[in-house]
């Protein structure tokens, strides 16, 4: 399991920057030092819009390639207009696209090609949680199923070691399995 | 006084380095805080047995001679199996004596002890990879009311407080041991599990360690494998050692009534938030196993070994209940961190540090001239923390003290004031002959 030869395999993957980047922040890691921001402006109702356009990390500032947005809004059926995904299914979202980018990475880096990764994320939620109905009843989801459908050249064992690996250095997986601090406030 | 080496502790570890330099004809001496053998007196649990069978824990020139080779020793018998090396090759250790400092000197090292003051080229520092339990930040944030020890200040079910639930944190080969005795002695435990490695006593009618030998794991050397800090880092195994040969993996513990949770991650007021990441911690480590399995398996077809050992036998999956993500510490008495160890050397150098206070060494040759450091994990292969590695790590340390000791002489003979040439390292081939010649596997 440690086939980190010159791998033949294409997932569009740069491999050997990421091992270069790897090396460069062991050697310095003040620069692995990043800050990631988002900026969400209330619309109407319950629908709001995240811009996301900057972050900072190797030492300096850094702007996306462009400015992208996420829609947010409730569904139809909590009397909302239905703009866009609600916030908790962003989460969802956040979390299979952050395993699947690992999986493409993790399958790279063991010479593994991939021809077609698909995620199936559930969860589910008691809404007493949210409306208040039900004090023992948390907010959030009371679990997360993802499931994953592989087409690769390996076998069923290595897709497995591959996603269980892609699992341990997710930073989205590690979000919403283990408590953050939070602090809102006023600004 | 001066002697050429000082070996600082009289564990297993400083006990091999010492032999490797008599048969080496270097002069030095072994100081010693407490007895021979000092963690095996005073920092074990009373039931605790060696991991590895009795076969395997061999040190140069000195094997198991006792009744039961498949067996696993008690801490009483691993001094007992240290006293007898000591008898036999009588190397010259001085018990009682405390290093203070080492420090770099205009011509060596000054080994400062409670006992007088050493001047010397080589110090080898052979004062275990577990000198202090590895204790998360969090442990500050338990209630006081709760009663918290380590592994290595446990030592029995009664020495805790008799009520309450007890929640061990850690489940490599400590926790899961201790976790278990305490639920066997009528105690409510549940224990943290982060990442883990799952391995089982024994596989096709042979002990595991038998395996990891024989298929070449544990001479893996650590400038061949992919991430030596991550190798490094690798925690022990859930194993245990038993007459009865059993595993002591997370479905051993379940049908015991311990109950897992995930890791340990926050302490909020009187609630500890567990990961909810345990599923994915329990898969990999099935995985891994599955894969070390497979190899064992390809080592038997290849080698033709199917008519002499067992038939291979798939793992059983781990299963645990969905554990809950949170815990009512009021329900707890006792929390026990188990959650590793590490090495220490408050009296060492400074200069010898990297800036996450570890010894900067290339497999045990430290980047400071002269100092080395032996016993750590994956050392220089993957059995170096084990006392079946020290032999082969001091044999390989010693050829290197010995060409750096010559090295030293030359400069001071020609009077040049400067650095010591780069020390080159004897050929693998060399340091396999010498490690066979001392190597006494009966
Ligand atoms: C709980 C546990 C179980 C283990 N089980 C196994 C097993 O089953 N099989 C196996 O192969 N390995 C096992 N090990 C790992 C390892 O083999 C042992 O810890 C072994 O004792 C390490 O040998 P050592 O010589 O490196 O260190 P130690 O045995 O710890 O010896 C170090 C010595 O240095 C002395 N010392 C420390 N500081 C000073 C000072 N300032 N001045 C003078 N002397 C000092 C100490 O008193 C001690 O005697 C286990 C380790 C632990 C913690």
């Amino acid at each position: 399991m440690t086939q980190t030869d010159a791998p033949t395999v294409d997932n569009g993957v740069n491999i050997d920057a990421l091992r270069g980047a790897r090396q460069a922040l062991t050697d310095a890691p003040a620069a692995a030092q990043f800050q990631w921001r988002a900026r969400c402006e209330w619309v109407r109702g319950t629908n709001s819009r995240t811009t996301i356009t900057d972050f900072s990390g190797l030492g300096q500032e850094h702007a996306h390639r462009q400015a992208y947005c996420i829609e947010a809004d409730h569904p139809e059926v909590f009397a909302s207009d239905d703009n866009g995904a609600t916030p908790p299914e962003i989460v969802l979202a956040a979390l299979a696209s952050c395993l699947t980018a690992g999986v493409a990475t993790v399958a790279t880096h063991r010479g593994v090609q991939l021809r077609s990764v698909k995620a199936t994320v559930e969860a589910g939620m008691d809404l007493q949680g949210i409306l208040g109905i039900d004090g023992d009843v948390r907010n959030g989801f009371d679990a997360i199923k993802v499931t994953y459908d592989i087409d690769a050249d390996a076998s069923r064992d290595d897709i497995a070691a591959i996603v269980a690996q892609s699992q341990k250095r997710s930073a989205v997986f590690d979000i919403v399995t283990n408590p953050t601090l939070v602090q809102v406030e006023l600004a | 006084m001066r002697v050429p080496v000082v070996i600082v502790g009289a564990g297993p570890a400083g006990l091999a380095m010492s032999h490797h330099l008599v048969t080496a004809g270097i002069d030095h001496v072994v100081l010693e805080r407490g007895d021979l053998a000092h963690s095996w007196r005073t920092e074990r649990w009373d039931s605790l047995r060696l991991l590895t069978p009795s076969w395997m824990n061999a040190l140069p020139g000195h094997g198991y001679r006792g009744g039961d080779p498949h067996g696993f020793m008690t801490a009483q018998e691993t001094v007992a199996f240290l006293e007898a090396y000591r008898r036999r090759f009588e190397p010259p250790v001085l018990t009682g004596v405390t290093v203070a400092a080492v420090r770099r000197t205009a011509d060596g090292f000054a080994v400062i002890a409670d006992a007088g003051t050493w001047q010397c080229d080589v110090v080898v520092a052979a004062t275990g990879a577990s000198s202090e339990p590895r204790v998360p930040a969090l442990r500050a944030e338990l209630p006081t009311r709760i009663d918290q020890l380590t592994a290595l200040d446990y030592r029995r079910p009664a020495q805790l407080d008799p009520d309450g639930e007890i929640l061990v944190v850690g489940a490599s080969a400590s926790g899961v041991q201790i976790a278990s005795e305490l639920q066997r002695s009528g105690r409510a435990v549940t224990i943290a599990v982060g990442e883990h490695v799952r391995l089982p006593r024994s596989y096709r009618e042979r002990d595991v360690y038998w395996w990891l030998d024989a298929i070449g794991q544990l001479d893996e050397r650590y400038d061949e494998v992919d991430d030596i800090d991550r190798a490094r880092r690798h925690a022990s195994v859930q194993l245990v050692g038993t007459n009865e040969h059993s595993d002591l993996d997370l479905n051993a513990l379940g049908a015991q009534g311990v109950r897992c949770v995930g890791r340990l991650v926050g302490i909020s007021g009187r609630t500890a938030q567990c990961s909810g990441a345990l599923a994915s911690l329990v898969a990999n480590a099935d995985l891994k196993q599955a894969r070390l399995l497979h190899r064992i398996d390809e080592f038997v077809t290849s080698n033709g070994l199917e008519g002499e050992v067992g038939p291979p036998r798939p793992a059983q999956p781990t299963v645990v209940p969905a554990p809950p993500t949170s815990l009512d510490l009021a329900a707890f008495s006792t929390v026990v961190w188990a959650t590793g160890y590490r090495p220490t050397y408050p009296w060492l150098d400074a200069a010898a540090f990297d800036h996450r206070h570890r010894v900067v060494h290339d497999g045990g040759v430290a980047r400071m001239p002269g100092l080395y450091v032996l016993g750590l994990p994956f050392m220089r292969r993957r059995r170096s923390n084990l006392i079946a590695g020290f032999g082969r790590d001091a044999g390989d340390l010693a050829a290197h003290v010995r060409a750096y000791l010559g090295d030293v002489a030359r400069t001071r003979a020609g009077a040049r004031i400067g650095v010591v040439s780069r020390v080159e390292w004897p050929s693998e081939q060399a340091v396999a002959r010498a490690a066979n010649d001392v190597l006494d596997r009966t």
